[in-house]
């Protein structure tokens, strides 16, 4: 389990990598935290001609907190986001992604370019309508999360763009989140998970629920849940539960069955709803 | 594809490789430094035994290439000991047979050494959250939990 050869560049500044990746264009793939891509090219299911390493690009390694959101640059990685609890739905999700060790070198927009289907942060950047910027030599562009993510290890970068930076929104006031989801094992992708968000109106009854759910698409699946406007204690999110699994396709695999995956969605949004609605009191 | 001039300071010392630009620094550890106390099982980042500290921080040393860390400090389980003989995450695991046959010692040592500098009394449920990302086929973990709260309290007490 060896990777297969390829050229390396190590650019010193964004400038420089975006030359780079504009000369590479599709035989170019950047290297990040590596802790999707090396496995990969370890299993050679991935076999770059060029790697382009942005490892030294500190120039993106930052969490900015706006009036709006927080914008996370492309090397800030899993484990010093989480600690600086820029935001509570990120964190929430962070404390979901694989191991500790692993969040030492993965990075939050390289767990988004990377668009696994079962991936916490697709689903935290899709239910708060985030965006991702991507860069080339010739400019930027914003791309909201819904054309972000488009297939299943497919996201909206082109060759030669590298994404620069995430920007989560801030929830509402008198919003609470929740993160629920089921592994086989401890860090394993989920077999199944929704994250949600519900917030309040002025007199503390639920005004919108929305979640967003892994591993049963191929890109995370967002619904804005029907609820009934009563104070959150007393919501009963059945309809909720039931407009999710209707939102929801999952395939079978060895690790659990389609049927199973659908109730399990449904069940995970009732309890993360529940979490996030007491949490907004 | 031509070999890339790379130091990396292992346990303190500062080491000069030529290495091809896929060269993994696990296996530039242990092929190219000698160094075979990191261990390779699953090269794809699942079972632990490969993790080093990289300036401090644990990482897998199976998912990272050697290129990246130009210039940086690594730590391998040969670097743990001090002067006087082993550190006391390694008579604590010694001490509470926090191992059996070893093989995925190393990680469990390196993840710990971190683990406990962060936190130095942690909780039974902080010390499983730390060493989920390290299997170890023999022991039952058990041992290996109890090694970690002994780790600390030797550390406590030798200040
Ligand atoms: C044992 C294990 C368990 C895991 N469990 C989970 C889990 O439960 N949940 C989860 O979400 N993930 C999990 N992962 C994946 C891990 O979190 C990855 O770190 C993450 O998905 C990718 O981030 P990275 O920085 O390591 O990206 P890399 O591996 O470096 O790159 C991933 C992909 O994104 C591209 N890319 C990265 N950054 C950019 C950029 N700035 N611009 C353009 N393209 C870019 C790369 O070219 C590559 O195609 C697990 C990994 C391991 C090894
Ligand atoms: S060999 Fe690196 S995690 Fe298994
Ligand atoms: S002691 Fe044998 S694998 Fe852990």
């Amino acid at each position: 389990m060896k990777p297969p050869p390829f050229e390396y560049h190590a650019p010193r500044d964004l400038g420089e990598a975006l030359d780079v990746l504009a000369g590479a264009g599709a035989r170019g793939k950047v290297l990040a935290g590596g802790q999707s891509l090396i496995p990969i090219m370890n299993m050679r299911l991935a076999s770059p001609e060029h790697l382009v390493d942005i490892n030294r690009l500190h120039e993106l390694d930052t969490v900015e907190e706006t009036a709006g959101g927080v914008r996370v640059g492309a090397l800030a990685r899993h484990s010093r986001v989480e600690r600086l609890r820029a935001h509570p739905l990120l964190g929430q999700a962070l404390r979901l992604v694989a191991h500790p060790v692993i969040r030492n070198r993965g990075t939050v927009v390289g767990s988004l370019v990377h668009a696994d289907p079962a991936a916490e942060l697709p689903a935290v950047l899709a239910v708060l309508d985030g965006s991702v910027r991507l860069a080339t030599a010739g400019g930027t562009r914003d791309v909201a999360a819904r054309d972000f993510f488009t297939g299943p290890l497919e996201s909206a970068v082109q060759a030669g763009e590298l994404a620069v930076s995430a920007y989560f929104p801030n929830t509402r006031p008198r919003s609470g989140t929740a993160f629920r989801e089921v592994a086989r094992r401890h860090g394993d992708y989920a077999l199944a998970g929704v994250c949600a968000v519900v917030t309040l109106d002025e007199d503390l009854r639920v005004e919108r629920a929305r979640v967003a759910c892994i591993g049963v698409g191929a890109v995370p699946v967002v619904v804005d849940v029907p609820c009934e406007r009563r104070p959150a204690a007393t919501v009963g999110w059945d309809e909720a539960v039931r407009a999710v699994r209707e939102a929801t396709d999952p395939e079978g695999d060895i690790h659990a069955s389609a049927a199973y995956r659908r109730h399990l969605v449904g069940v995970l949004a009732e309890q993360a709803l529940k979490e996030a609605a007491r949490a907004a009191v | 594809m031509q070999p890339y001039e790379v130091t990396l300071v292992v346990n303190g010392t500062a080491r000069r490789v030529r290495v091809p630009a896929r060269r993994l620094l696990s296996d530039c550890l242990r092929h190219d430094l000698g160094l075979t106390g990191t261990h390779v099982g699953c090269e794809h980042g699942v079972c632990g035994c490969c993790t080093v500290l990289l300036d401090g921080e644990p990482v897998r040393s199976c998912l990272t290439f050697a290129v990246t860390v130009d210039g940086r400090e690594i730590t391998t389980v040969e670097g743990l000991a001090g002067e006087d003989g082993m550190s006391p995450v390694q008579r604590a695991f010694a001490e509470c047979h926090g191992l059996q046959c070893g093989f995925c010692t190393p990680g469990f040592l390196c993840t710990v050494t971190a683990l406990l500098r962060d936190n130095p009394a942690p909780t039974d449920e902080e010390v499983l959250e730390g060493v989920s990302g390290n299997l170890c086929r023999c022991t039952g973990y058990q041992n290996i939990v109890k090694s970690v709260h002994r780790a600390a309290e030797l550390i406590a007490e030798e200040g």
